[in-house]
C-alpha cells in the first residue's frame, strides 16, 4: 500500500511528487492520508480497502503508525442513532475494522441464547413431520435471558438451571375447520417435564414420585427473575403447523442454552452488521442542469440543491449517510471526475437486529465482555 | 434464502396467479390469454386423453362391429352377435359385489384401475328347429385399464374439491394408467406416415418410392426401386424383385403407351421408363395373362400350403400390393394410377434431387398414441377371444349328448382380454402376432421424482429407430419442428435428438371420418379418376387431389379448391384438424384427416390483419368466450406441419405484412413443459437449456398435493419448496408455481476459500440450519402375510418384551407391526412375522407354535441415518394375502457433496459449508446463502442466469414476481434488463446488480463489487449419503474369491487397469503385489518343479503330490491369486497344459 499509483491519485490530489516537502513534516501527504483513512469506491471496483497495520509504514514521512491506547481512548466514540426494543443502530468511531468485525462475529455466533433443542413428541398426527416440526420449534426465538441459565453438557441431567420446558397440546376438533397452531400455544412448564420416564428404569425408587424427563429441584417460577415475567416465545404469531379436523399435536419442548456457532437457532441476532460511513464529495462545483441531474440520479436523496444567488443552482451533499453505494452518481461519462464516493475506514455504522432474547444494547455489551474475556485468556496464556 | 415463512400448502397461492393471468392486456392485442384457455380446454396431456377417448368412444365400437359374430361351425344356425359395446365405470368385483374404484385406491392397494367392457349381445338358444333369439345386455367381456382423466375415468369433469376428496391431486395431468398399483404411461411412438408415398434412396443410392400400407385388413410395405436404370417392385410376397412393367401389365395395363401417358408425356420420363419396358419385352411379357403367369412364378410359396393355390399373383396384387388403394370388382385402374404417380415422383426425384422426400421432416411423421396402440391390442385380443369362444362352443356342440339348454353367452371366454391388456401394459411389450408387431418398452413407469418430470414424461416421444444407430440426420433439429416439438428437451447421450418432447401447444390428431370429406371434394369440383384418361392426369395446371394418401381425382383450380375447403373447415363444416396442403412442386393437393399428425393452433390473419381483435380478448376475459368459440368462429385454426408450408406466419402482429396468413399466438409455446421453466432461455447457450431440461426432472420438490398419501417405492421431497421469484408464463400455466422444486437462494458470484473450484458451491451453514435445501427421502418396504396351499398361513404376533431380542423389537406395537412415528435403526425388526414350517400337503388347520419358524424382516438402512417409520398401510392384494407396506422417512440437511443446480444447466456439488460469520455481507446486512464461482459463467455463457439474478433481485426489492418467458421481451412476458436495472436503482442497488461487500473474515471491504442476488436453486436427487462407500475387508465372490463389486454388495474399490499401469510405471512393485494379491485373493498352491503343473496336498498321507508325475519329490509351495489358479485349471480342462517354469 505504500507505493503510490500515479494514475489513481491524479483524481484526488493535484500535486506532483516535486511539490512534496523535502523534509518530513510529521504529517502524511494528502494522497497517502486518503489511502490510509478512506476506501475509494470507483466505478469499476473499490480501492484502498486494506488497513495499514505496520507501525513503521509511514516512518519515511516521519509519521508513527503504531496503535496507541491513549489515542484510542481519546478518539473512540460511540453514538447511538436509533434504539428500539429489537433494533439498534449506532456509530463506532475511531476503531479498526478488525475489532468491529470481531463484535459482529461474536454477536452472530458466540453470544448464547436459549432455544428449543429437544422435542418429546407424544402425538403428532399433523402433516408436518416430527423432525420438521422439531426444526420449526427450534427456530422460534424465546423471550428469556440466557444469562440466568447454565449450559447443559452431555452428562448433565436436565434441571431448573439449564432447561426450560414448554408444552404444546393442540388439536383440531373433528367436524370443525382447519386451525393454525401458533407459537403462543407453547406453554411454559415451570415445574419441568410432565412426561413420565418409562417404568423400567425407576424400579429402585418406586416409593418416590414417578420420574420425568427432567429433575427440577424447585419450580422455575419461584425464582425471582421469572416470578412476574413468565417465559414465553418472543412472538406469539409464528406459525408452527396447521391442523386439519381430527389432527392433534402433543409434545414437550426442552430449551437449552447454546451458541450460534452450533446452530443458527441460538444466534441472538437476526443479523448484525456494519457499514463504513459513506463520504460523498463533489470534486468540482456542480451547477445548473447538471446539479439537477445529479439530484435526480440519486435514489436515496443524498444530494440537495442550494441556491447560490442569481438563480444559479448548485448541488450540495446533504445526506451522505444515506448513500447505499449504488454508484448511480458516477455512472455515465465524466461523472466520475465530478463526484467521489468514499468510505471512512474507522467509522462504522453498526446495526444489530435482535431476535428478542436480549435487547440489542445488552447484546452489544455482552459481546464486548466476551471479547474482553478472550483477550484476557490470550494474555494469561502468553504470560 | 428468501423464506416464505409459511407452510408448504399455502392456500393463497392458488388465488394469486388467476388474478395475474387475468392481468391487463399489453401489446396491440395480447393473445396470451388464449393459452390458459387452450390448456383449460385441452389440458396438458390432451394428446393422450383425446386418443384414449377416441378409442373408448369410437374405435372400440368399430372393432366390435367389424367382428361382431360368432357362428358355430357345427350348427351354423347357432350364432352370437355383438350389438353394442361400451366401457362402464371403473370398478371391480369383490365377493360378487361391485366396488367402484378410484385411482388412488388402486395405487395404494396394488390393483389395476380398470372398467368392465360391457357388450349387448343377441344369440340363439335351443337346437334343431326350436331356435330362439335371445338378448342379453351389459355383459362383461373383460376389463379395460382406464386412462386417468379420460372420459371413462372417475376423475372426469371433477373440480378441485371433488378431486381432493377422491385423494387425487388436482394438478396431476392424468394420461397414464394404473396397472397393479404402478402408474404406467404409454409413450408416444414416432413413426413414418402410413399410406404415403415416400421417395428416398436406399443404401446403395438407388432412388426408390415406398409406401407402407396400413388398412384395417392388411399391412404391407411396397417398394418400387430404380436399379441399374430399370425399375422393379419389391414386395415381401415375391421371391425376388419383379419388373414394374410386368406388374402394370398384370393389372391390366397392357399397352406401354398408356403407362407412358400416365407417367407423363415429358420425353425425359419416357426415356427413364424405356429400359424397364424393354426388359419386360425381353421377358416375353406382353399381355395381362402372360404377366400374371410370370408373376406367379415369382410368388413365394406359402410355408404350409401343400398344393399351390392358383391365382395367387392376382390376389397379392389386389390385396397386398399398395394395400391402401382399394380394388373394387377387380378394377385395378386406381392402383395403376397410383403406381404411375409413384413412378412419376420417382423420376422427378431422379431428374431433380430436390424432389426427394425428407424422412425426418415432421410432416412425414405420425405419432402413435395410447389409443391407437390399445386399439390394435384390443382388436387382437377380441378376435382371439372370439376364436376361442367359437372353438369352445364347437367342442361343446360336438359332444353327442349335450344338455338340452345351451346358452352360448356362457361360453364367452372372459379372462383373456383382461389378462392380455394388463400384461401388455405392465410389461410394455406389444406382441401382436396378427399385425406382425413386436415392440418392446412401450410403457414406462411414470417418473414421480418431481412434478415437472411427471408432466414431461407424458409429452415424451420415443423414437422409431434403435438408439444405437450412428446417424446424424434423425438427430438433427428439423426446421419443421418449430412449434410442434420442443427444440431443447432431448436427453444427452445415445438417445440425443431421437427422443423428443412435445411443445406446449401441440395437439396430436385422431382419425376423422373420410366419407364426408370425399363427397365434399367431389362437390367442390374434383374430377373422378375413373373418368380421366392417363393423358389428362398430369395436365399442366391441374392438380391431383389426395386424401390420406389416396388419389381422389384432379382439380383444375387447386388454389380455389383449397381456399374453399379451408373456409368450410373454419366454418366448422369439416373437422377442425383436417389439413389442406397445396404442394406446388408435386402438383398435388394433400388433404389429411388421419390420426397422429401434430398440429397447433394459430391466429388467422386476413391480408396481415389479425382476426382477433381487442373486444374478442375482452370477452374471453369476461368469460363469455372460450377457446372453442374462437375456433368455431374461425378466428383460430389448427395447422399441421404440411399446411404450415402454405401459410406465412408472422411472429408478432406488428410484423405482419400483406401476405401474412397467420399470426403466432405466443412465441414461447415453441418450447415444451420442461424448457418452459427456464427463465430467459433465449439468452442462454442452447445446450445449457437442454441440460436443464434433463435436470429439472431430477429436482426435488413437491410432486403432487397428495404426495404424503402416496406409497411410492422412492420419494424425494423438499421440506420448504418455493416458487421461483423469476417465473415464466409456462410455469404458471403448468402449475410449477404451486408444486415448485427448488428454493430462491441468495447467491454471491465470487470465489471463496478454494472449495468452489470446478462448479462446486460454498454454502452458508446458518442457511442450512434455517432449512435451506432440507429434503425428505421416503422409501417403501413391503411385507406379505401369505396363505399357503395347505391352508396354513403366516402369522404376525406380539413381540416379546423381555429377552435378548426385545431390544431389536422395541419399535413394534402389540400387533407385531412397527408403529408409525418410531425411529427405526439398522437391524431393527419391523414386522414380527412367523411362517409355518410345512406349507404343502394335507390341510393343517390349527398349528401349534412349534410348527412356526420366525421370518421377521429387519430394516437395513445406511449406518448413521436415523430414519423414522412414516406410515404403515395394510391392504389385500390380488391373491387375498395381507400386504403390509411401510414407508420409512429420513430428513436430510444438505452436506458436502450434495448436488445442486440452477435452472440454467449449471450443476454443482456443495464444496464446503461455512459459518455465517465468515461469509461476506453486504452494506445492508445481506449474507448470501451460497457462493458460486464466477468461472462458471464465461465458458457456459448462461446469460439467462445473470438476468435471472437481476430480475429476482428487483423482484424481492419491489415485491412483484418478475417474468422471464422465452422470447417474451417484445410481448411483455419477460422483463427487460433495462427496466429491471431501473427498479434496482430505485431501491438503492447498483444497476448492474453488483454490491459493495465486506469480507466476513477480515471485516474489510472486498476489492471488487460482487454480483449478488437471488437465484432459484434446485436440489437434485443425487446425494452423497446414497453414494458414499468404502470398505475394509468384506464379502467375496464365490467363484474367484475376489472382493465383490458395487456399493449394494458392500464391494471393494477396484484397482483397475489404468491404476495398475500407473503403479507399474512408477515401479511400486510391492504395492501392486499387495493390492492385486494379498488384499484380493491370495491362495497357496503346490507346484511340481519338474513338470510345472499344479499338485495337491494329500491330507491322508500328509504329503504333497504331483498328479502328473505321480510323486511328491519336486513339489514347491507358492502363492498365487486364486483367480490365476482358476484360470490355469480352466485352461488345463480345455486340454492346454499350462506349466509354469519354476
Ligand atoms: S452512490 Fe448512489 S446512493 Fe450514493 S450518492 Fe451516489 S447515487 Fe446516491
Amino acid at each position: 500500500m505504500e507505493s503510490t499509483d500515479g494514475g489513481d491519485e491524479e483524481r484526488t490530489t493535484k500535486g506532483s511528487a516535486w511539490d512534496l516537502p523535502d523534509l518530513p513534516t510529521g504529517t502524511l501527504p494528502p494522497h497517502i492520508q486518503l489511502q490510509k483513512t478512506r476506501v475509494v469506491c470507483n466505478k469499476e471496483a473499490p480501492t484502498n480497502t486494506e488497513n495499514v497495520q505496520y507501525a513503521g509504514a509511514y516512518a519515511a514521512a516521519g509519521v508513527d503508525n503504531t496503535v496507541r491506547l491513549d489515542d484510542f481512548r481519546e478518539n473512540f466514540r460511540v453514538e447511538v442513532i436509533k434504539l428500539t426494543e429489537d433494533d439498534m443502530e449506532f456509530d463506532l468511531i475511531g476503531l479498526d475494522a478488525s475489532i468491529a468485525n470481531a463484535f459482529r462475529r461474536i454477536l452472530i455466533s458466540e453470544l448464547p441464547t436459549m432455544a428449543i433443542e429437544k422435542v418429546l413428541i407424544a402425538n403428532n398426527t399433523s402433516v408436518v413431520q416430527d423432525e420438521v416440526l422439531a426444526h420449526r420449534l427450534g427456530l422460534i426465538p424465546l423471550n428469556v435471558d440466557p444469562r440466568l441459565f447454565e449450559y447443559m453438557s452431555e452428562n448433565d441431567t436436565a434441571n431448573e438451571k439449564n432447561t426450560i420446558v414448554f408444552k404444546l397440546h393442540a388439536s383440531c376438533a373433528k367436524g370443525g375447520s382447519r386451525i393454525t397452531v401458533k407459537s403462543e400455544e407453547l406453554k411454559w412448564l415451570p415445574n419441568g417435564s410432565e412426561f413420565l420416564l418409562a417404568k423400567g428404569n425407576s424400579a429402585s425408587n418406586q416409593d418416590s414420585k414417578q420420574k420425568t424427563y427432567t429433575s427440577f429441584s424447585c419450580s422455575q417460577d419461584s425464582l425471582p427473575e421469572f416470578a412476574d415475567n413468565p417465559i414465553a416465545p418472543k412472538h406469539a404469531d409464528i406459525i408452527i403447523a396447521k391442523l386439519a379436523p381430527g389432527q392433534e399435536i402433543e409434545l414437550e419442548a426442552h430449551a437449552v442454552k447454546g451458541m450460534g456457532k452450533t446452530h443458527a437457532k441460538w444466534s441472538p441476532v437476526a443479523t448484525a452488521w456494519y457499514r463504513m460511513l459513506p463520504e460523498v464529495l463533489l470534486l468540482k462545483p456542480i451547477e445548473g442542469d447538471e446539479a439537477e441531474e445529479l439530484v435526480k440520479k440519486c435514489p436515496v436523496k443524498v444530494f440537495d440543491i442550494e441556491d447560490i444567488g442569481r438563480g444559479v443552482k448548485r448541488a450540495t451533499v446533504a445526506r451522505p449517510r444515506n448513500c447505499t453505494l449504488c454508484r448511480e452518481c458516477i455512472r455515465g461519462d465524466g461523472w466520475e471526475k465530478l463526484v467521489a464516493l468514499r468510505r471512512v475506514k474507522d467509522h462504522f455504522i453498526f446495526t444489530i437486529e435482535s431476535t428478542g432474547a436480549l435487547p440489542p444494547e445488552v447484546l452489544f455489551t455482552e459481546a464486548v465482555k466476551i471479547l474482553e474475556d478472550k483477550c484476557e485468556r490470550v494474555i494469561t496464556e502468553l504470560s | 434464502m428468501v423464506s416464505n415463512g409459511d407452510l408448504v400448502d399455502q392456500p393463497q397461492w392458488a388465488g394469486v396467479d388467476k388474478e395475474f393471468l387475468a392481468a391487463p392486456v399489453k401489446s396491440a392485442v395480447d393473445k396470451f390469454q388464449l393459452l390458459p384457455e387452450f390448456l383449460k380446454v385441452r389440458g396438458l396431456v390432451k394428446q393422450h386423453l383425446d386418443s384414449f377417448n377416441y378409442f373408448v368412444n369410437t374405435e372400440i365400437k368399430k372393432i366390435v362391429a367389424a367382428n361382431n359374430e360368432i357362428r358355430s361351425q357345427v350348427d351354423p344356425k347357432l350364432y352370437l352377435r355383438y350389438k353394442d359395446v361400451r366401457i362402464g365405470e371403473p370398478s371391480r368385483m369383490v365377493d360378487y359385489v361391485t366396488e367402484k374404484l378410484t385411482p388412488q385406491k388402486c395405487r395404494i392397494s396394488d390393483i389395476t384401475y380398470a372398467a368392465p367392457i360391457l357388450v349387448n349381445i343377441e344369440y340363439t338358444t335351443g337346437s334343431g328347429n326350436s331356435l330362439k333369439v335371445q338378448e342379453k345386455r351389459e355383459l362383461t367381456i373383460g376389463r379395460m385399464p382406464i386412462m386417468l382423466r379420460s372420459s371413462c375415468c372417475a376423475l372426469y369433469g371433477k373440480d378441485e374439491e371433488e378431486l381432493a376428496s377422491l385423494g387425487e391431486c388436482p394438478l396431476d395431468p392424468g394420461g397414464y394408467f394404473v396397472i397393479k398399483g404402478t402408474e404406467k404411461v404409454i409413450l408416444i411412438q414416432e413413426q413414418l406416415s402410413k399410406n404415403r408415398i415416400i421417395i428416398d434412396t436406399d443404401k446403395k443410392g438407388c432412388v426408390q418410392a415406398s409406401v407402407t400400407s396400413s388398412t384395417a385388413a392388411t399391412k404391407s410395405k411396397t417398394v418400387i426401386r430404380m436399379e441399374k436404370e430399370k425399375i422393379y417392385l419389391y414386395l415381401n410376397q415375391f421371391k425376388t424383385k419383379v419388373p414394374i412393367m410386368a406388374v402394370m401389365k398384370a393389372m391390366g395395363m397392357e399397352s406401354d403407351q398408356e403407362v407412358v401417358q400416365m407417367v407423363g408425356r415429358d420425353p425425359r420420363y419416357s426415356a427413364l421408363l424405356l429400359p424397364s419396358i424393354e426388359e419386360c419385352a425381353k421377358a416375353n411379357v406382353y399381355t395381362q395373362h402372360q404377366a400374371l403367369e410370370y408373376l406367379e412364378k415369382q410368388v413365394k410359396p406359402l410355408p404350409y400350403a401343400s398344393t399351390r393355390t392358383e391365382k395367387r399373383a392376382s390376389s397379392i396384387l389386389r390385396d397386398i400390393f399398395i394395400a391402401n388403394v382399394p380394388v373394387h370388382d377387380n378394377n385395378f385402374r386406381a392402383k395403376c394410377i397410383y403406381v404411375a404417380v409413384m413412378l412419376r415422383r420417382m423420376m422427378e426425384a431422379i431428374l431433380n434431387k430436390d424432389a426427394m422426400d425428407d424422412k425426418d421432416y415432421v410432416g412425414n411423421k405420425r405419432l402413435e398414441l395410447s389409443g391407437q396402440l390399445l386399439s390394435l391390442l384390443f382388436e387382437d385380443l377380441f378376435k382371439t377371444m372370439n376364436d376361442e369362444s367359437k372353438k369352445l362352443i364347437d367342442t361343446v356342440l360336438g359332444k353327442p349328448n349335450r344338455s338340452s339348454l345351451f346358452d352360448m353367452s356362457k361360453y364367452i371366454v372372459r379372462d383373456s382380454i383382461t389378462v392380455g391388456l394388463e400384461r401388455t401394459l405392465s410389461t410394455g411389450n406389444w406382441d401382436v402376432k396378427r399385425f406382425r408387431m413386436h415392440r418392446k418398452g412401450m410403457t414406462q413407469v411414470v417418473a414421480r421424482l418431481s412434478y415437472i418430470g411427471t408432466v414431461g414424461h407424458m409429452t415424451k416421444i420415443s423414437p422409431q429407430f434403435e438408439k444405437s444407430r450412428k446417424v446424424s440426420g434423425p438427430r438433427a433439429l428439423q426446421p419443421s419442428q418449430w412449434g410442434m416439438l420442443c427444440p431443447c428437451d432431448t436427453p444427452e447421450g445415445e438417445a440425443c435428438g431421437l427422443v423428443k418432447n412435445l411443445a406446449l401447444m401441440t395437439h396430436v390428431t385422431t382419425d376423422d371420418e373420410e366419407g364426408p370429406i370425399i363427397s365434399l371434394c367431389y362437390c367442390l369440383g374434383v374430377e373422378d379418376l375413373e373418368l380421366l384418361s392417363g393423358e389428362e392426369l398430369h395436365m399442366p395446371n391441374s392438380y391431383l387431389i389426395m386424401l390420406n394418401g389416396l388419389i381422389l381425382g384432379k382439380h383444375r383450380k387447386p388454389q380455389r379448391f383449397a381456399t374453399a375447403m379451408r373456409k368450410l373447415r373454419r366454418a366448422g363444416k369439416i373437422g377442425e384438424f383436417v389439413s389442406i396442403f397445396v404442394n406446388e412442386k408435386q402438383h398435388c393437393v394433400y388433404i389429411a384427416s388421419d390420426g397422429g399428425r401434430v398440429c397447433r393452433p394459430l391466429v388467422i390473419a386476413d391480408k396481415g390483419v389479425s382476426r382477433i381483435k381487442e373486444h374478442h380478448m375482452k370477452e374471453l376475459k369476461d368469460g363469455v368466450r372460450t377457446f372453442d368459440t374462437f375456433l368455431r368462429e374461425g378466428l383460430i385454426e389448427y395447422l399441421d406441419v404440411n399446411e404450415e408450408n402454405n401459410a406465412l406466419i408472422a411472429l408478432y402482429e406488428g410484423e405482419a405484412t400483406e401476405e401474412t396468413t397467420h399470426i403466432e399466438i405466443e412465441p414461447f409455446t415453441i418450447l415444451g413443459v420442461c424448457a418452459g421453466l427456464i427463465p430467459y432461455p433465449h439468452h442462454n447457450q442452447s445446450p445449457r437449456n437442454t441440460y436443464q431440461c434433463a435436470m429439472g426432472k431430477q429436482a426435488m420438490g413437491n410432486i403432487a398435493y397428495n404426495q404424503l398419501c402416496r406409497m411410492d417405492t422412492l420419494l424425494y421431497l423438499l421440506v420448504y419448496p418455493q416458487r421461483p421469484l423469476l417465473t415464466t408464463r409456462t410455469i404458471e400455466l403448468v402449475g410449477y408455481d404451486k408444486l415448485g422444486a427448488g428454493q430462491n437462494a441468495t447467491v454471491a458470484v465470487m470465489s471463496y476459500s478454494g472449495y468452489d473450484i470446478e462448479d462446486a458451491i460454498v454454502m452458508n451453514k446458518s442457511s442450512l440450519d434455517r432449512g435451506f435445501g432440507r429434503c425428505i427421502v421416503m422409501k417403501k418396504m413391503v411385507a406379505l402375510s401369505q396363505k399357503y396351499e395347505n391352508g396354513a398361513s403366516d402369522r404376525i404376533i406380539c413381540p416379546p418384551r423381555e429377552g435378548y431380542e426385545a431390544e431389536r423389537m422395541q419399535i413394534l406395537d402389540d400387533d407385531g407391526i412397527a408403529a408409525p412415528g418410531e425411529i427405526i435403526r439398522t437391524h431393527d425388526i419391523y414386522i414380527n412375522k412367523q411362517s409355518p414350517t410345512v406349507t404343502r400337503g394335507a390341510p393343517a388347520p390349527n398349528l401349534p407354535d412349534s410348527k412356526y419358524k420366525p421370518s421377521r424382516q429387519t430394516y437395513k438402512g445406511p449406518e448413521g441415518e436415523t430414519a423414522v417409520l412414516d406410515r404403515v398401510a395394510l391392504c389385500t392384494d390380488r391373491n387375498n394375502n395381507m400386504n403390509i407396506k411401510f414407508m420409512v422417512r429420513h430428513t436430510r440437511r444438505p452436506e458436502v457433496g450434495d448436488k445442486f443446480s440452477s435452472r440454467h444447466g449449471q450443476k454443482g456439488v456443495c464444496g464446503t459449508i461455512i459459518q455465517q460469520e465468515d461469509f461476506p455481507f453486504s452494506e445492508r446486512g445481506i449474507c448470501p446463502d451460497l457462493i458460486m464461482n464466477p468461472h462458471g459463467f464465461p465458458s457456459r455463457m448462461t446469460v439467462g442466469k445473470m438476468i435471472e439474478l437481476l430480475g429476482s433481485k428487483a423482484g424481492v426489492s419491489s415485491g412483484r414476481f418478475h417474468y422471464g418467458s422465452a422470447f417474451g421481451e417484445p410481448s411483455g412476458h419477460a422483463d427487460k434488463v433495462e427496466v429491471i436495472s431501473e427498479t434496482l436503482v430505485k431501491h438503492g442497488f447498483s444497476y448492474n446488480g453488483k454490491d459493495f461487500i465486506y469480507s466476513g473474515i477480515t471485516g474489510l471491504p472486498l476489492q471488487a463489487y460482487i454480483f449478488m442476488g437471488p437465484i432459484y436453486y434446485q436440489k437434485l436427487k443425487h446425494m452423497v449419503l446414497d453414494k458414499m462407500h468404502a470398505r475394509g475387508s468384506g464379502p467375496r465372490v464365490m467363484l474367484t474369491r475376489q472382493p465383490t463389486e458395487g456399493r449394494s454388495k458392500n464391494g471393494g474399490l477396484r484397482v483397475g487397469e489404468m491404476e495398475r499401469d500407473c503403479l507399474i510405471a512408477y515401479g511400486a512393485s510391492m504395492l501392486i503385489y499387495e493390492r492385486l494379491m494379498i488384499s484380493s485373493d491370495p491362495f497357496e498352491v503346490k507346484v511340481c518343479r519338474k513338470c510345472g503343473l499344479l499338485g495337491y496336498h494329500n491330507y491322508k498321507l500328509k504329503a504333497d503330490v504331483c498328479s502328473t508325475c505321480k510323486n511328491g519329490d519336486n513339489i514347491s509351495t507358492m502363492k498365487l491369486p486364486y483367480a490365476c489358479k482358476l484360470l490355469i485349471q480352466s485352461l488345463s480342462d480345455e486340454a492346454h497344459a499350462f506349466s509354469g517354469g519354476l
